[in-house]
């Protein structure tokens, strides 16, 4: 999986499609998408996540448009797209990040393990504890390595003993392969750390609350090519116990990590299959042409 | 999966704890913000409740006789019979006889109903107009401050009425038949200060605080300016100006008296300058609020976008031309924004001018920038410190006034920066 | 001539001086075609007169007018027959007022001595003289500097050059005018505190616990020598000042963090001018308040406790002081709490965090040196208050930590000491200027470490 570094093909990759050429240009027109019809296999049978007829709005601006999409346990699942396709929205809708933005708002069923997380009666604390995220730039709290990863733990009470504690943080950061590193300095602030530990930092106190389910919006946007690589082989072993949604800008990185793959357009969601098929036989001639590059 | 179960279940355990922890927290928020406003409201409405009747005079409206006979006085264009004829008598004559039940033996406790400058008002009506001699004329007189404060506040708790039951009496027969009469105080807006609450006006300290005020403005605004231009487009990355901004940044935060002090050795005792004059006065608060104009012009110098210099300069403009004809222009709004808030600042400021003379007792309205003066917040001072619940009422009356400057000063502001302001 | 008057004329001639510079400008410019072939615009040969004939009359009538009174003051003293002569500066002042009196007729000369009325008319003379030869003095450099500019206009001179030279050394100069500000503070303080010390020990001023500066008027009344121990002064300030803390600091605080946090666009944007409002009241409004309605009411609050409380007790004061703060706190943690980055907040939440865990855990201790930073900024303003505590805090110097007690302070004190009569060189009159400095020299060393730590604090986050 790791077989292709992470090299500077994929940086300029990724910068191109910073500043793509303006979308209308593209030489498929709009008309080529038919709102809430996903091609491929957007369902699946044992749902983590079971989403339906999604749309989220800020203001008036509607962002996501009809979106569909099952999301089943212990897979990882890839969502790609030109900048501004929605599909950070998309993710955040899934802890409910978004709520703390007061002109956004969401239609649409979505469920995990069958309850709907945006009911009134949701708490969205335990959804929180429950769906972890990792952010495009790592955002280690000014505080040690060790209350970074005891954080979450603490203020949800699941250690009882300070050597319970103790336990989460050594697992997490073994986890998040980054014990070795920093075994020795638990008690050194975080913010003096290279930006790849930070990240995997980040990635640690996200899995020390044991959630079900990681969110992770653009996690190596912000890392060199050598912290990307770790990030990712991080990310292959995290998936034997945890869902995963990533959003990337890089789709080297999406068919490295992911089982499968999202392609978003514009607030729809065009195709989803299974990552070999995405990236060898697209089914739709969007997705074709956001992957060989003709537009980002 | 069962480790997530329990986790989840540990989770859901704790949530109670936590959110009432959360509401606590926001009580706390809530609370705060309660005080505050609490504060606030408390504050105006004391001032408000303590000083709406000092904007109400009591006056007498009496039928005075001039009878030359009574006042000594033969001729009223003579200075030396009218600095020596009686002007009481006519007066204690006149509301006499509007008493129908008070005796010889009561004209003392009737003379104190009205106000002892009343028979200067008298004088001078009668300097005024020479031929009213021997006529009787129906005129208004300030009644006594004890009559003022016994019809304002009869029921009143906090204030001592000091008439006697006697007096109480007439005085109510009196406002029955419309001799006590309430009215607007235009006297508390024409005069200066007086030993007298009810003659004690604001107008002489608003002079001085416009005169105090003036000196600052034309001092503060330019020099302000062009120290913020200098630092903002001319200074060069050296010592002396890094000092010259440390400078800036703590003077900002000197506490003002520091200022009055420095008045006071500087301006009064080292230069002989004379105490108590708005000169002095508006000298130091342009120093005191330099720092503020100096800083929110920078702030507004800093907010023209690169883009204007570089096009004036792309034409040819020297640099002064960019700045003056440009940069300037664009940026005075907000320099006048933030001058007019200092301006605000030094109108409220009292402590420097204390020690700078300004608190003395003055009765007549300055009539320049060089003669003694008081300003508005002194002269709130000064009554807020009389032990008499007369003057007290006058101060809210002042603080009333005050205030409703410093609102429309502030209102002002707050207009200029929405009409003029432009969004980059 | 008054110098307003004098002032006015200044400016009238450095006008003319302007038309004069820009006509000429012209004039030279017509033979060789016109103004195109001037080194400058008209404007700027105008504009370079009318500064060469404005800027020395205006420093030579500043300066003349700083220090006529003065040397004025010390001629007619110096013409008074020995005998007459003051001992020190405390007469010399008493005498001098006298003097003057008499000469502006508020002093009937019926009542004073011989002696002193020919120095009454030596002081008018001297006056309408000085007046006389400043008048003549500032308009003669007026015509002379504004002549010289005149007459050296060629169109080979580039005025534009020399008119933005001299207005950036003019903007230089108001610039610089924050360090002679600084320098007068300092200078106007030091000297009469090192008078103060020469008559008042160091160790009686900074240990002595006893603040009784009355000292006997005359030399033969007996009276108490007075006592100078600033420490009942300082722990009066500091009682004040912890009390306006434990107001100020929480309900700022937390007042900024439901506005920043919880509450709604809409209600803060009514709260919140409504707490700056409480900033823009004046602060002797304050203090009328706390002397005139907290003050009775904190004592018959505590009477109806049975617990005596002074009517002027120290918790009015800093009660009503602490009110004044909240604003400058809150607006402060406002900022702090506000530069702390998102990534932070949306790190806790998307943990499971509460909004109160988030603040009290993450965004708290990130923002603390910043509050601290501000909290130490505010606790100057305290100390350097003036009138509330003139108002509302007594003159009695009681060393106490009883909030219901009457202290006072160091502001107080500096205003009591120099309002009213005052003698120049009186350890009283100097003890205002060392307390004076001591306020001045705490203040500064608060506010340069606050800026400091702000400062810091910003840069981490930029």
């Amino acid at each position: 999986m790791n077989s292709i570094p992470a090299n500077v093909a994929e940086k300029t990759l990724h910068d191109e499609n910073e500043q793509q050429i303006p979308v209308a240009e593209s030489p498929h027109s709009d008309a080529d998408i038919v709102e809430g019809k996903t091609v491929g296999t957007p369902f699946a049978d044992n749902a983590k996540f079971k989403l339906r007829d999604v749309e989220v709005f800020y203001g008036e601006t509607r962002a996501i448009k009809n979106v569909s999409l099952d999301i089943a346990s212990n897979e990882v699942i890839a969502f790609i797209g030109p900048s501004g396709c929605g599909k950070s929205t998309f993710l955040r809708c899934l802890n409910r990040m978004n709520d703390s933005i007061d002109i956004c708002r969401v239609k649409g069923t979505l469920e995990l393990d069958g309850q709907d997380i945006y009911d009134p009666r949701q708490d969205v604390v335990e959804l929180r504890a429950r769906v972890g995220m990792v952010f495009q730039k790592p955002n280690p709290f000014p505080k040690s390595i060790y209350d970074n990863v005891a954080y979450g733990p603490r203020i949800h009470g699941l250690a009882n003993r300070k050597s319970d504690l103790d336990d989460i943080v050594e697992s997490s950061l073994r986890k998040a392969g980054l014990w070795d590193e920093v075994k020795d300095r638990l008690d050194s602030t975080a913010t003096g750390m290279s930006g790849g530990q930070q990240q995997r930092l980040c990635i640690a106190r996200a899995i020390a609350v044991s959630p079900e389910v990681v969110l992770m919006d653009e996690p190596c946007s912000a890392l060199d090519p050598i912290a990307t690589a770790k990030v990712e082989e991080l990310i292959a072993e995290l998936s034997e116990s945890y869902t995963i949604v990533i959003v990337t800008h890089s789709m080297q990185q999406a068919a490295r990590v992911s089982h499968r793959t999202a392609y978003f357009h514009l607030g729809h969601l065009v195709e989803v299959n299974d990552t070999n098929t995405v990236f060898t036989s697209p089914e739709h001639q969007m997705t074709e042409s956001y992957i060989t590059g003709r537009f980002g | 999966m069962t480790k997530h179960r329990s986790q989840a279940e540990l989770v859901r355990q704790s949530l109670k704890k936590r959110y009432r922890k959360e509401k606590r927290f926001r009580a706390y928020g809530m609370l705060a913000i309660a005080i505050a406003l609490a504060a606030l409201l408390t504050l105006f409405s004391d001032i408000v409740g303590k000083g709406y009747s000092g904007f109400m005079k009591t006056s007498l409206n009496l039928e005075v006789s001039l009878d030359p006979q009574v006042m000594y006085l033969d001729d009223a264009t003579d200075k030396k019979q009218l600095r020596m004829a009686d002007f009481v008598e006519p007066l204690v004559q006149a509301l006499m006889k509007e008493i129908p039940g008070a005796t010889e033996a009561d004209r003392d406790a009737v003379r104190r109903l009205i106000n002892p400058y009343a028979s200067t008002d008298l004088q001078e009506a009668l300097t005024a107009n020479p031929q009213w001699l021997g006529t009787t004329r129906e005129m208004s007189f300030l009644a006594h401050t004890d009559v003022d404060v016994y019809v304002k506040h009869a029921g009143d708790k906090a204030y001592s009425i000091k008439l006697s039951p006697q007096q109480r009496e007439w005085v109510d027969q009196l406002q029955a038949k419309g001799v006590v009469d309430v009215s607007f105080n235009d006297v508390f807006f024409k005069g200066g200060d007086s030993r007298d609450p009810s003659r004690a006006g604001i107008w002489g300290a608003v002079v001085g605080s416009l005169l105090t005020m003036f000196v600052t403005l034309v001092l503060s605004f330019p020099i302000g300016v062009a120290a913020a231009i200098y630092l903002e487009e001319f200074a060069p990355q050296n010592k002396l100006t890094d000092f010259i901004e440390v400078n800036i940044n703590n003077l900002a935060a000197v506490p003002s008296i520091i200022f009055g002090l420095l008045g006071l050795a500087v301006f009064i005792n080292l230069f002989g300058m004379p105490r108590s004059v708005p000169v002095v006065g508006g000298l130091v608060l342009t120093l005191m609020t330099l720092p503020t104009i100096i800083i929110s012009s920078r702030a507004a110098i800093k907010s023209v976008p690169p883009s204007i210099r570089e096009a004036a300069a792309g034409i040819g403009a020297s640099k002064m031309q960019v700045v003056l004809h440009h940069v300037l222009p664009l940026a005075l709004p907000g320099m006048l924004t933030g001058s007019i808030i200092g301006m605000a600042q030094a109108l409220g400021e009292t402590a420097p001018l204390l020690l700078i003379g300004m608190v003395a007792f003055i009765v007549d309205v300055p009539d320049g920038f060089f003669d003694s003066a008081t300003v508005l917040p002194v002269q709130v001072f000064l009554w807020a410190g009389s032990p008499e619940l007369a003057f007290i009422e006058r101060a809210s009356a002042a603080i009333m006034v005050l205030l409703s400057f410093l609102i429309g000063m502030n209102a002002l502001a707050i207009w200029l920066r929405k009409r003029l302001e432009r969004r980059w | 001539m008054q110098p307003a008057n004098l002032l006015l004329i200044t400016l009238a001639f450095a006008a003319i001086a302007y038309g004069l510079g820009y006509f000429r400008s012209r004039t030279l410019a017509m033979p060789l075609g016109g103004i195109r072939h001037l080194k400058s615009l008209p404007f700027y040969y105008g504009a370079r007169a009318a500064l060469w004939c404005g800027i020395p009359a205006l420093i030579v009538l500043a300066l003349w007018a700083a220090f006529q009174g003065k040397v004025i003051q010390t001629l007619v003293i110096g013409s008074l027959p020995t005998e007459l002569l003051p001992a020190n500066e405390g007469e010399a002042s008493l005498l001098l007022s006298k003097i003057s009196n008499v000469a502006t007729g508020a002093l009937p000369k019926g009542f004073a001595d011989p002696a002193i009325i020919e120095a009454a008319d030596r002081l008018t003379y001297l006056r309408e003289q000085s007046s006389l030869y400043m008048t003549v003095l500032v308009v003669a450099v007026a015509t002379l500097a504004g002549f010289i500019a005149w007459l050296r206009i060629r169109p080979t001179l580039n005025a534009r050059v020399q008119v933005e030279a001299m207005l950036k050394w003019i903007f230089f100069a108001c610039a610089a005018l924050a360090i002679l500000t600084t320098i007068g503070i300092i200078f106007s303080v030091a000297f009469e505190t090192l008078r103060f010390f020469h008559k008042v020990s160091f160790i009686d001023f900074f240990f002595g616990t006893q603040w009784s500066p009355q000292t006997a008027l005359r030399a033969d009344q007996v009276a108490a020598q007075g006592a100078f121990g600033m420490v009942p002064l300082f722990t009066g300030t500091l009682l004040i000042s912890v009390i306006a803390m434990l107001v100020a600091v929480p309900v700022g605080l937390m007042s900024a963090i439901y506005l920043s946090e919880y509450a709604r666009p809409r209600v803060r944007g009514i709260v919140k001018p409504m707490l700056e409002m409480l900033a823009g009241i004046p602060t002797v409004v304050y203090g009328f308040f706390a002397a005139l309605t907290v003050a009775p009411f904190i004592s018959d609050l505590a009477a109806s406790f049975g617990i005596s409380a002074s009517s002027q007790s120290a918790l009015a004061a800093g009660a009503v002081m602490g009110i004044m703060i909240i604003p400058f706190v809150s607006s402060l943690s406002d900022d702090v709490i506000n530069a702390v980055p998102q990534s932070l907040r949306d790190g806790s939440l998307a943990l499971g965090a509460t909004q109160s865990e988030t603040m009290k855990k993450v965004i708290f201790p990130a923002a603390l040196p910043g509050i601290m930073g501000g909290i130490l900024l505010a606790v100057s303003r305290a100390i350097g208050e003036t009138m509330i505590v003139v108002m509302a805090a007594g003159l009695a110097a009681n060393l106490t930590a009883n909030p219901l007690e009457t202290v006072t302070t160091v502001t107080v004190q500096i205003v009591t000491l120099l309002t009213g009569d005052q003698e120049f060189d009186s350890a009283k009159t100097l003890a205002a200027f060392a307390l004076g400095a001591m306020l001045f020299l705490a203040t500064l060393l608060l506010n340069i470490i606050a800026l400091h730590i702000v400062r810091k604090y910003r840069e981490q986050y930029d």
